[in-house]
């Protein structure tokens, strides 16, 4: 129906009048202005619109463009016989359009980059603040709770371990178990030439005791477990239920934080713990195919030729870890604001803040220990 | 006016369940071109679904649905698609897409159009912007940052933006103070009047009504109960259309009203 109708713009008499028939909108809007360009006009210039049989806003702001257009240019387009229908339309565009002036957005400058490299920077450092506001939170919730054991939300407690602990043990087995696999597979080819093979013993036990297993467990920890918590928090506070929370004088930080932190902190340790043995499991099981080394020589040359103080380097940064990826999960919770956009935008920059910090603390700790020489 | 050809909506036996649960049965309603059809009925009186079911949201389990007089139910994608560029709807919250800003929002259904440069679409915009009467220093802002009543005005910009015949409004001022709902209507009749528009019209607000209506539909016991004017409203002898009109809020909204048929 309305492509049935065409657009036509015919000059009448001579340079003096001009005549629209059919319909003008929004289709029609490239055409119409291309032949309104390619046309010249009289000094003053009628334009007849009564065969005009549809406008909608669109063509009427492109007729009063095109008025503005030829006024700059000593041209006086005038409407005649605008069709009933018009009227208020082209009033109504004529009215709003007045306030549609072009604002265009100057190119960056220097200045600018400079304050945005400043603020980014602030706002770093307005980040870490945070991270220990959270830290503060935590251990004063945490202190409370020892003071006041009637306080504490234990039920919560049991329900985060078990979905921060429990279900986490088959991924997280898996994966060791399968870096074992790898490092003993990877050992075996580069140690063979040298008839070197028994020290891949050392080669797995070290690697997955010192770091490997509680680094990899972290970070899956972290995927699974900051963005659960960002999203559990971030959703709450997008409803208003933190805000509820508080005028029913229960606190946030102790029925939703304190739980939460704590379970990470007793559960990571354990995680890590299966991932110790489930990768000691894989290397052991890979060694004995590849290299012929059967389990109970692997088990003597391990407790032979690997100091215990590996696992104690290893287990002691669990805690660290957890405590990390908590804070970092449970602010961005707080931080999301009321638009679904931005509970999205927090749970990925919950997880990837949190595998970047646990990657940084563990070069941290690396150095640490040998400085003091462990 | 009252050719088959002046009717834009035409539903007959329409039928809507969820499960065991029948929300329409042989429901007839028809909006004519150029008027405002207000719809009313008590909560999950499915009018909401019947909105739905026009615009092709809910494939309807039984029954028949013409808009401009096409069938909608097995009309294939592209007509459908054509069809659909000449109606808008406005969602309850103004289903704003949150990752643009309002600017950008009004600018999506332009982006389909051919021929159509950025500066001519961001001026259709902000002219759109300007009809509903939000300020041009809003165009930037994303809608998280909009107050409720600028987000429904921004989901009207939205709607309007390909200058459809057809709006569709699901109830456009809920959730609104007094002074902002009136406003809105204000607003509202002006478009219709501008853009001759038929608008059907899905509400609780009976100012809303009394401002807007040409003709009001009630919907209970899952079909269209009584159709007709606000004035042959008030004679409808069923408990729920009396309730509504004759009860305090339909006697204030009826005395305060530019328009008010007189109580008979």
């Amino acid at each position: 129906m309305r492509a049935a109708m065409s657009l036509e713009i015919t000059p009448v008499a001579g340079q003096s009048e001009i005549a629209i028939l059919g319909t003008l909108g929004l289709t029609e809007l490239d055409q119409a202005r291309r032949r309104f360009g390619n046309m010249t006009f009289g000094r003053q210039t009628r334009l007849d619109l009564s065969g005009l049989q549809r406008l909608d806003t669109a063509g009427a702001w492109l007729l009063l463009t095109e008025q503005d257009r030829l006024r700059s240019e000593g041209v006086e387009l005038t409407f005649a016989s605008i069709p009933p229908h018009a009227v208020p339309l082209i009033e109504t565009v004529r009215a709003k359009r007045a306030r549609t002036e072009t604002t265009t957005r100057p190119l960056l400058t220097a200045h600018e980059l400079l304050e945005r490299l400043g603020r980014r920077m602030v706002s770093a450092g307005a980040f870490l603040r945070d991270l220990l506001h959270y830290l503060g939170v935590f251990t004063a919730r945490l202190l409370g709770a020892l003071r006041r054991p009637r306080g504490f939300h234990l039920t919560s407690l049991v329900h985060h371990c078990e979905e921060v602990g429990l279900r986490a043990v088959p991924i997280v087995a898996l994966m060791a178990f399968l870096i074992g696999v790898v490092l003993a597979y990877q050992g075996a080819t580069q140690l063979r030439p040298f008839g070197a093979e028994i020290f891949v013993v050392e080669l797995i036990a070290i690697s997955i005791l010192r770091e490997l297993g509680i680094l990899l467990t972290a970070i899956i920890v972290a995927g699974r477990t900051a963005s659960a918590f960002t999203a559990a928090i971030g959703s709450m506070k997008m409803r208003e239920e933190i805000d509820a929370m508080q005028t029913l004088r229960i606190d946030p930080a102790n029925a939703l934080i304190l739980p939460r932190i704590l379970a990470l902190v007793i559960t990571l340790p354990i995680l890590g713990l299966v991932a110790d043995l489930s990768g000691l499991l894989g290397g052991a099981l890979m060694s004995w195919a590849e290299l012929g080394i059967s389990p109970a020589m692997f088990r003597t040359r391990l407790i032979e030729g690997v100091e215990p103080i590996h696992v104690v380097v290893g287990l002691v940064k669990a805690p660290i870890f957890a405590l990390i990826i908590g804070i970092v999960g449970c602010r961005a919770g707080m931080q999301v604001g009321h638009s679904a956009e931005s509970l999205g935008r927090m749970t990925s920059s919950a997880v990837v803040t949190a595998i970047f910090a646990v990657i940084v603390t563990d070069a941290l700790f690396s150095i640490l220990f040998a400085q003091v020489g462990l | 006016m009252n050719g088959a050809e002046d009717m834009v909506i035409r539903i007959r036996g329409l039928e809507n369940r969820f499960g065991s649960h029948v929300v329409h049965e042989g429901l007839d309603l028809d909006m004519r071109r150029g008027e405002v059809l207000g719809v009313v009925g008590g909560s999950g009186t499915g009018k909401s679904v019947l909105l739905r079911s026009i615009v092709g949201l809910r494939r309807p389990d039984a029954g028949r649905i013409a808009v401009f007089g096409e069938e909608m139910t097995g009309i294939d994608e592209h007509r459908r698609a054509g069809l659909a560029a000449r109606w808008g709807v406005m969602f309850q919250d103004g289903a704003l897409f949150s990752s643009l800003t309002l600017r950008e929002n009004v600018e999506v259904p332009l982006r389909g159009v051919e021929g159509l440069d950025p500066d001519t679409r961001r001026a259709l915009a902000d002219l759109k912007i300007a009809m509903v009467g939000l300020p041009l220093d809003a165009a930037e802002t994303y809608p998280a940052a909009l107050s409720g009543g600028m987000r429904k005005r921004a989901g009207l910009a939205r709607a309007l933006a390909l200058d459809p015949e057809i709006v569709f409004l699901d109830e456009p001022t809920a959730g609104l103070d007094p002074i902002g709902a009136s406003a809105f209507d204000r607003l509202m009749r002006d478009l219709v009047q501008a853009l001759g528009l038929s608008v059907f019209l899905v509400t609780h607000d009976l100012d809303t009504l009394y401002a807007l209506c040409d003709r009001v539909a009630v919907l209970a016991e899952r079909r269209v109960l009584a159709t007709g004017t606000l004035d042959e409203m008030l004679a409808v002898e069923h408990p729920w259309v009396r309730d509504y009109f004759h009860g305090p809020r339909g006697r204030a909204a009826r005395k305060t009203s530019p328009n008010a048929p007189q109580a008979r």
